[in-house]
């Protein structure tokens, strides 16, 4: 912590008060900031007062700062000895603040920390002709053109002693002198000259607006997805993906692709809320009947992302589940919302046979159907479903009411749960 | 060598004007309103898309800290603060994107702002950039005369933007401090939780963003956020502006990619290394606060957040100090405790005492006049420190003597040995300040 104190009584003003331009551009400052918060303008005015003071901060204006803004004195009185750049006691004409942190430090603000001693004296101290006062701060943050010095509110960069010799020499002469690098850089760029940022390109406007070909192409590839072969797309995914058929695939984006019963059952609903099953289904019709033309897309709400082509699923059941979970979506639009999945099911298919208990007293696993999880596997159990050979067995309307009271209509297909079963069922024999 | 074609700040160096209209030619502003009326969340997963991770030191992704702003306004207004209180000793970005290209910024913080449900932004810069905040300002004002920001602008979404002025506390770039000044307060930072997001300015909700990852918003959300991470490597993405200054031929700022070796950027961009590779004795990568790197491990590593903090240090705001073999390297670092010894705030004890105890103990050992199991306490010292502060400036102070001691525990023995064999009347010892 730096440790600062006003200064002493002798060299404090008897008042302190804006002038009437100052006074009205603090208004302006208070005006910012939301109302009772006038506050948070603390820091500028103080600024202002330094500025009209001559560079330093007496005690007089930093209550004249709390009164106007209504703050209790010591409140602003911690902010001017918080802050370094509030000067608390007089400074010289020219105020210098020389930069010594590391970066500045190793590129030569030693030897100008040096100059300034010997010339001015130690840090702190207004020099005889009132010119000069100077202090080693902090980064000052303008380390590729180091050392640098900040004189007054301007910066004086890339110095050596020599050249902040003649630049103090010019200011207290009064003649003009050159703000920023010393060295002619313009700014931050290699003293060499800037080897990047030459493509003429960039600063003509010919750029502007060469962006929005991202969307275009996106809004055509998306169309164009709409309308491929599905198997070609298919045989790609598979390529990559080897397991075929997850939940979400050949879906259309605007169902929920993790609308899982368990999910829906841990937030207490029905499992297939039906109205939101008709939507969806109704989005991917839409969607397929208007697949070649290029405006399908623009004419999606803009509020919303744009959606994403999925690639399709992968299996053989792929066409029979599709066309499966289209035909449930249309027989079951018509139940009530509460309608329990028994009903649900019904109305798509027939129930299939069920065993009271199972054969033998042993179960077959049925988890090792790929699809079928414990919580399905449980779900089959409590249908009477215990054997592989019962699943080899259904028909496509037991498939289809099954599939539909398990709420995953289509998935039986597409993971050939009656083909894998009865596969199981050959080898356990 | 990135392309010029990537390069988002392309006035970097302010070879051309600041000004609206050329601003405009160099792409920004460019259909704003389009990207608007892509939506909040296209915007926010854009920048999650992008893998933009925070320019302001910590590297935490932008796009995740958009999204932890409520998404429904419980009658609060919700505030977008501007970070620009660049303070961390080799950083001189910001202050290039203000002065030069302030419409980039300036629109980043429309874009922002509207993904967050900000209708107001505050620009934080810090005192110093005098120069800048004028410049700022007149960017600020253009905007307002052509209607692009203000309440009834051409974007059809109300939004003020304001540019508020610090007085020179380093602390004040901890977001909580920031807060703090700009309610007109002492920069000390707050405890979190509760964390900006909820209590901000005001108490309201706030996000506070670096400059650089702010203005770089507007060109990833044009280009795509596919674009950007299509830069740089996985988890470190994008274009980075680097500032290397020290002992390189031609120190600049400059935009590359993240991931660039350390060899590359200098010889590419800095003209090469002073007095050639061979000279190179460690380098600072990420600001003063981060612990320094010997040069058999700087020179050929990737610039970005990952290779870096695998090296026990870190890329921080990218302000790359490189120091050479001439370098008295434990009086630079003494010269780091120096400055952290200042800019302590003073809340909390360890880093008040800490960074005090920690200088003095640095600078006799800068001459030697110390015990070698003085090393090992001091080392004790900056862990207890270290993780036991309200911000980061403790744990700050602390990684860079640990950086020498792990590096240059010979350099501070060899000190202390040629001290101790030479016969020395002990000066009187000084109380604590």
């Amino acid at each position: 912590m730096a440790n600062r104190r006003l200064a002493p009584a002798a060299e404090q003003p008897a008042s302190f008060a804006f002038s009437p331009e100052n006074a009205e551009w603090a208004k302006g400052q208070i005006e910012k900031y939301p109302e009772g918060r006038q506050a948070s303008a603390v820091i500028p005015l103080l600024w202002k007062a330094q500025e009209q003071n001559g560079g330093w901060l007496p005690q007089k204006a930093i209550e004249a700062v709390a009164d106007e803004l209504g703050m209790p004195h010591i409140r602003v009185l911690e902010v001017a000895t918080f802050y370094t750049m509030f000067a608390l006691e007089p400074v010289g004409r020219f105020w210098i603040q020389l930069c010594g942190t590391v970066p500045c430090d190793s590129c030569g603000a030693r030897e100008l920390k040096d100059y300034l001693q010997g010339r001015l004296g130690p840090p702190g101290h207004v020099s005889a002709d009132g010119n000069f006062s100077w202090l080693e701060v902090e980064c000052l943050g303008a380390c590729c053109n180091a050392p640098m010095a900040q004189i007054n509110q301007d910066y004086y960069e890339d110095l050596t002693p020599q050249s902040l010799g003649v630049l103090m020499d010019d200011l207290a002469a009064g003649r003009p002198v050159k703000v920023g690098s010393q060295v002619g850089r313009v700014s931050s760029e290699p003293a060499a000259g800037a080897a990047t940022l030459t493509d003429a390109s960039l600063f003509d406007g010919s750029r502007v607006g060469a962006w929005r070909k991202r969307f275009e192409d996106q809004a055509a590839d998306e169309t164009d997805a709409k309308g491929k072969d599905e198997a070609a797309s298919s045989e790609r995914r598979a390529a990559v993906d080897p397991k075929p058929a997850r939940p979400d695939a050949g879906r259309a984006v605007g169902t929920n692709a993790i609308d899982a019963p368990a999910q829906r059952a841990a937030a207490g609903q029905t499992p297939v809320p039906a109205s939101t099953h008709t939507e969806s289904s109704g989005v991917v019709a839409s969607g397929e009947a208007s697949g070649g033309e290029a405006g399908t897309q623009s004419s999606l709400p803009r509020g919303e992302p744009p959606p994403q082509p999925v690639a399709s699923g992968a299996s053989d059941g792929e066409v029979a589940a599709e066309a499966e979970e289209a035909r449930v979506a249309k027989a079951i639009a018509g139940l009530p919302k509460d309608a329990s999945p028994e009903q649900r099911a019904d109305a798509v298919g027939r129930r299939p046979p069920g065993l009271d208990a199972a054969r033998g007293g042993r179960a077959d696993e049925l988890t090792r159907i790929k699809g079928i999880g414990p919580g399905n596997a449980a779900r089959l159990h409590a249908l009477g479903i215990h054997h592989f050979d019962q699943i080899a067995a259904w028909t496509r309307d037991e498939v289809a009411w099954v599939g539909t009271y398990l709420a995953f209509p289509g998935r039986i297909d597409r993971e050939g749960w009656v083909a894998q079963a009865a596969a199981l069922a050959a080898s356990d024999k | 060598m990135l392309s010029d074609q990537d390069r988002i700040f392309t006035n970097l160096y302010g070879l051309h004007s600041p000004g609206l209209d050329e601003a405009k030619k160099r792409g920004a502003w460019d259909g704003t309103k389009f990207l608007l009326e892509m939506g909040r969340d296209w915007v926010i997963d854009e920048m999650k898309a992008s893998g933009l991770r925070g320019r302001g030191g910590a590297g935490f992704p932008t796009g995740l800290k958009w999204s932890f702003m409520p998404k429904k306004s419980d009658g609060r207004p919700h505030y977008l603060v501007v970070n620009a209180d660049e303070s961390e000793p080799g950083t001189c970005k910001d202050r290039e994107i203000m002065r030069h290209d302030p419409h980039l910024l300036i629109e980043g913080c429309l874009l922002a702002s509207f993904a967050m449900a900000a209708h107001a932004c505050y620009i934080y810069i810090r005192g110093e950039y005098v120069a800048e905040k004028h410049a700022l300002q007149k960017a600020v004002d253009e905007a307002y005369a052509a209607k692009l920001v203000g309440q009834d602008n051409v974007h059809g979404y109300p939004f003020d933007i304001y540019v508020h002025h610090g007085a020179g506390a380093y602390i004040c770039g901890e977001e909580t401090a920031l807060l703090e000044s700009l309610e007109g307060k002492k920069g000390m930072p707050r405890l979190k939780p509760p964390f900006p997001a909820n209590m901000g300015l005001y108490g309201c909700p706030t996000t506070v963003n670096n400059v650089e990852s702010i203005a770089v918003a507007g060109t990833i959300l044009r280009r795509g956020g596919a674009w950007f991470a299509g830069l740089g490597g996985k988890n470190n993405t994008g274009t980075k502006l680097f500032c290397v200054s020290g002992h390189v031929n031609t120190p600049c700022n400059v935009e590359e990619e993240l991931g660039i070796t350390f060899r590359e950027l200098v010889d590419k961009h800095c003209g090469g290394m002073r007095g050639g590779w061979d000279n190179l004795l460690c380098s600072i990568p990420g600001g003063s606060s981060v612990p320094l790197v010997p040069a058999e491990q700087i020179i050929d590593a990737k610039m970005d957040f990952d290779t870096l903090r695998n090296l026990g240090s870190g890329l921080g705001t990218a302000a790359v100090i490189v120091l050479d073999r001439s370098t008295d390297i434990v009086a630079a670092i003494t010269r780091i405790s120096y400055f952290y010894k200042h800019e302590s705030c003073g809340q909390c004890t360890p880093c008040r005492e800490g960074t005090g105890w920690m200088w003095r103990v640095m600078k006799r050992m800068t001459e030697g006049r110390a015990q070698r199991r003085e090393i090992d306490m001091l080392l004790d010292v900056t862990k207890q420190i270290e993780g036991h502060t309200i911000c980061a400036l403790g744990d700050a102070a602390a990684w860079p003597i640990q950086g020498l001691i792990r590096h240059f525990r010979p350099e501070i023995e060899r000190r202390i040995d040629r001290y101790s064999a030479n016969p020395h009347s002990d000066p009187v010892p000084m109380a604590a300040e």
